[in-house]
């Protein structure tokens, strides 16, 4: 009996993903309404929950990607993968309010510049403090602090050593699963509730998965504009990657 | 019909992720710069001219806010495949080296932000986006001048 579910998990897995996703989020807002009065997006506990089965899965499977791993719920990552996710961020510039965005157009490109270049600077000095002296270590990591993408396409460029591949993307990791749960926490304080601080988060925090999932648990209405800035920063940052920045490090390091 | 609208939606997409895979190719980048920006800039555009042409129809719209009314369940979808346990053993560099960068852009974003001119008054327009977004897709017919409606279920 338990045996025939399974199969029809597997045999159906993105119509299953559907169903299970859903169960998520009703859970969620359930517990939004009743355990928080509505204080806490509903969306925000399902990332969060979300994450947590992860690291459940990740742990009894030992794999990399979360409850994906497990063969019941590999549709979960065909639903939650690159490609529906990229088509759904589309989907929401249709709502974009398009003089809003176009004003906001500047503060979107210096955010992207400030979001490469600070999280390089703190992920290097971080290396440097922890020990490492050579400039290709020392930029893989720091590329890392800029996404978990950017991170591994700077060390593989650079032909950097697996333990510190390893340790840049898990660096970008832990950051974009910090985006996604600390957003809604920080929002109110840093004045994200409009468009243009938006396209300015977009830019500043870079990962798009960690700007998805944070906008998400904060304000619906924020997402396309920080998700209109969010995507050009792992292209960005792949372009300064193994150039300016390992060029710019190597000078400093010798 | 719903299906143009998807298929707007998809061929948006398409030719977005191409721009970006040429554009990272002229850059000698092993990524793909910026696709996706492109491809909602390219939606944004497509909207506008089928609007002024008044051949936005019912169909293309409800294909397209469809897929931005499944984004919350697709993000969330997401977050259930992430490598968390990665994030969780880093360890004290990869700690620091997250949480410092994360907590100066924080605050970049609280700089950035107060730049500039005054707030404008949120518009109908915004508000009906987060509602779509959100989940919502009650008032589609009276878009974009939908009246005030909560945003998302906070």
């Amino acid at each position: 009996m338990l045996h025939m579910i399974e199969h029809v998990f597997v045999e159906q897995s993105l119509v299953a993903a559907f169903a299970v996703v859903g169960a998520l989020m009703l859970v969620s807002n359930f517990a939004s309404r009743r355990l928080t009065a509505g204080r806490v997006h509903g969306s925000a506990i399902a990332i969060v929950l979300g994450l947590g089965l992860a690291y459940v899965a990740g742990l009894y499977t030992g794999g990399k990607k979360g409850v994906a791993d497990l063969p019941v719920f590999a549709g979960i990552g065909l639903m939650g993968g690159a490609m529906l996710r990229d088509f759904a961020i589309v989907a929401t510039a249709f709502e974009v309010d398009v003089v809003e965005a176009r004003r906001a157009g500047l503060l979107g490109v210096l955010a992207l510049a400030l979001g490469t270049v600070i999280p390089f600077i703190v992920g290097a000095l971080t290396a440097v403090a922890f020990g490492y002296t050579d400039a290709v270590s020392i930029t893989t990591i720091g590329a890392g602090a800029v996404t978990y993408i950017v991170g591994p396409v700077t060390g593989a460029a650079l032909g950097a050593d697996s333990a510190v591949m390893a340790l840049s993307i898990a660096t970008g990791v832990t950051k974009a699963v910090m985006v996604m749960v600390g957003t809604p926490l920080v929002a109110k304080l840093i004045g994200l509730d409009n468009p243009r601080s938006a396209m300015a988060f977009g830019g500043l925090m870079g990962t798009v998965s960690g700007v998805a999932g944070g906008l998400a648990a904060t304000d619906p209405k924020l997402v396309p504009y920080g998700a209109l800035t969010a995507t050009f920063h792992t292209g960005i940052g792949c372009l300064v990657g193994p150039s300016l920045f390992y060029l710019t490090v190597r000078a400093i390091v010798g | 019909m719903t299906i143009f609208g998807v298929a707007l939606l998809a061929l948006c997409t398409l030719i977005g992720v191409f721009l970006g895979d040429l554009l990272g190719v002229a850059l000698g980048v092993k990524a793909n710069v910026g696709g996706v920006g492109l491809a909602m800039i390219l939606l944004i555009a497509a909207r506008s001219w089928l609007l002024a042409r008044g051949k936005l129809g019912h169909g293309v719209k409800l294909g397209v806010a469809f897929w931005s009314t499944m984004y919350i369940p697709i993000v969330v979808a997401m977050a259930a495949q992430q490598n968390v346990v990665a994030a969780v053993r880093g360890g004290p560099i990869v700690l620091i080296a997250a949480t410092v960068s994360l907590l100066l852009c924080f605050a970049c974003v609280a700089l950035l932000g107060r730049f500039g001119r005054p707030e404008p008054a949120e518009d109908a327009q915004i508000r009906h986006g987060g509602a779509v977004i959100g989940g919502d897709l009650d008032d589609d017919d009276a878009a974009p001048v939908a009246p005030p409606h909560s945003v998302g279920k906070a």
